[in-house]
């Protein structure tokens, strides 16, 4: 349903995506794993239209969408949720809800609302507050729950859990597992790698604006490079390299 | 050094926080958990003044805070993050640091301009902190250029550069793979070993776990647990309320 083909993007004179191919099936769970600042989230600002690339393509369906602009990729459902809570501050919770389902009809509204208050009742407690005096947690489960409200085919959520109490991030994670069905396709990144591995079909790993390296979700998790890097690996080894850091 | 004795706050008739105590002892690494919208902000909004107490008083250092701004909070020892990133968008990653070192120098608006670039000592400070939270090769960037998670370790960076007896952290983990967060918890730990107390609120149990000397855990704006990691993993009311259950 996505295929990025050789993507090349920054910001100014600084390279970020160095020649990027992946893509998206229907009803897959996909996840992109990387250090800050491998590119993970300059390219989901591609896939979604608010960063143009210098060079690639960006096909959705059928259809090449890289030069879009933003609203219009969302009319055809890719929904990003972004990393670090861009909430509308200054407009109530429900509002804020109905703002990601804008370009579906109104009547239609209600069942998704219902399903988001059912995942996140504190939403529905607040749902008449301004967005800015949510939690910062609170602030997450709300653009999570917007971008339900449009009803994505393909999902992109940069740090879904980011800022949530344990107990919930069990929770986002199961509802992850839901969401895919045959006509969604969902793209996540993840600190959690160990978790995001879990639940993914399969994976892709980032660095340095390159994809070094591709599997399966139970794959990836076994590999004792991505162990070492992303899941904790072997504190031992972690210990040196932060030694040999300072000492440079 | 810190006294936090039967502290309120209200918004409105939503009672954020009540009859809160805490204590911190100098040179230690301390925890506060909790469920999403809990109160943890709140609690370091009235800490540094960004909000006021609605009942009982917060010390620092045998000082009465009640009453006092939030720049004269900073200049007493106490610096913190935000939950939120509050960096000075339009400033190079350096320039955010110089700023805040601006503190110990002038007063007045007018300071601010004053800051010279020849000035050595607090060049070679800058470049130390800089290089401490491994930011010193984007040094020249626009901190809003930074990925997530470098922007939070910028923050600290500008924290440690008021020179703080109490740094305050609300979720320094938070967009950070457990790989890098194993090295930032290294960083927290040399921070208290040089003599600093820490205060952080995080929802990442490996790091809450792994460094804190002692954890306060706030529900519903009340305190409900108080005690030594140990004692904090095995808290039924804890687990109930936050941590749940380990799936998978």
């Amino acid at each position: 349903m996505l295929a990025v083909k050789g993507i090349e993007a920054g910001y100014g004179n600084i390279q970020i995506l160095k020649g990027i191919d992946i893509d998206v099936k229907k009803g897959e769970i996909v996840t992109l794993i990387g250090a800050n600042g491998a590119g993970k989230t300059t390219l989901l600002r591609v896939i979604s239209g608010v960063l143009h690339p210098a060079s690639g393509e960006v096909i959705f369906g059928e259809e090449k969408i890289t030069r879009l602009p933003c609203h219009k990729i969302v009319e055809k459902g890719v929904f990003l949720i972004q990393e670090g809570r861009a909430i509308l501050k200054k407009m109530t919770v429900l509002e804020n809800l109905l703002m990601g389902g804008y370009s579906r009809p109104t009547e239609d509204l209600t069942p998704s609302l219902d399903a988001v208050f059912q995942m996140f009742p504190v939403l529905h407690q607040r749902q008449k507050q301004l967005g800015e005096t949510l939690s910062g947690g609170e602030q997450q489960m709300l653009s999570f729950g917007r971008a339900l409200m449009g009803k994505p085919r393909l999902f992109m959520m940069d740090e879904p859990s980011l800022g949530l109490a344990p107990v919930l991030v069990n929770e986002v994670f199961v509802k992850i597992k839901q969401l895919k069905s045959s006509e969604v396709g969902i793209l996540l990144v993840e600190q959690n790698a160990k978790k995001a591995l879990q639940i993914a079909d399969r994976g892709y790993v980032l660095e340095i604006g390159k994809i070094v390296l591709t599997g399966s979700g139970t794959e990836l998790r076994s590999n004792q490079k991505v162990q070492e890097a992303y899941l904790g690996g072997k504190r031992a080894d972690r210990a040196d390299n932060s030694e040999r850091r300072i000492n440079q | 050094m810190l006294t936090i004795k039967n502290v309120s706050k209200n918004f409105g008739g939503l009672k954020a926080l009540q009859d809160v105590n805490i204590h911190l002892e100098p040179n230690k690494i301390y925890g506060l958990i909790g469920p999403n919208g809990a109160g943890k902000t709140t609690l370091f909004n009235l800490i540094t003044a960004l909000l006021p107490v609605s009942g009982g008083a917060i010390q620092f250092l045998e000082k009465e805070l009640t009453g006092l701004r939030p720049h004269e909070i900073a200049r007493l020892g106490i610096a913190r993050t935000y939950q939120n990133i509050r960096l000075f968008p339009s400033m190079t990653v350096l320039e955010n640091v110089l700023v805040a070192q601006n503190i110990h120098t002038q007063s007045g608006v007018g300071s601010i301009f004053k800051v010279q670039r020849s000035d050595k000592k607090f060049l070679e400070e800058a470049e130390a902190m800089l290089k401490h939270m491994g930011l010193w090769p984007k040094r020249k960037e626009k901190s809003t250029s930074l990925a997530y998670g470098e922007q939070r370790r910028l923050e600290i960076a500008r924290a440690l550069a008021l020179q703080p007896k109490l740094l305050l952290l609300d979720e320094p983990a938070a967009g950070m793979n457990e790989a890098e967060s194993a090295e930032l918890l290294e960083r927290i730990q040399e921070i208290r070993n040089s003599g600093k107390t820490v205060f952080l609120i995080e929802h990442d149990m490996s790091v809450v776990m792994g460094i804190c000397d002692y954890i306060s855990v706030l529900n519903f704006g009340k305190l409900i647990a108080q005690g030594t990691p140990g004692e904090i993993q095995t808290n039924g009311a804890v687990i109930e309320a936050y941590l749940g259950r380990e799936e998978g």
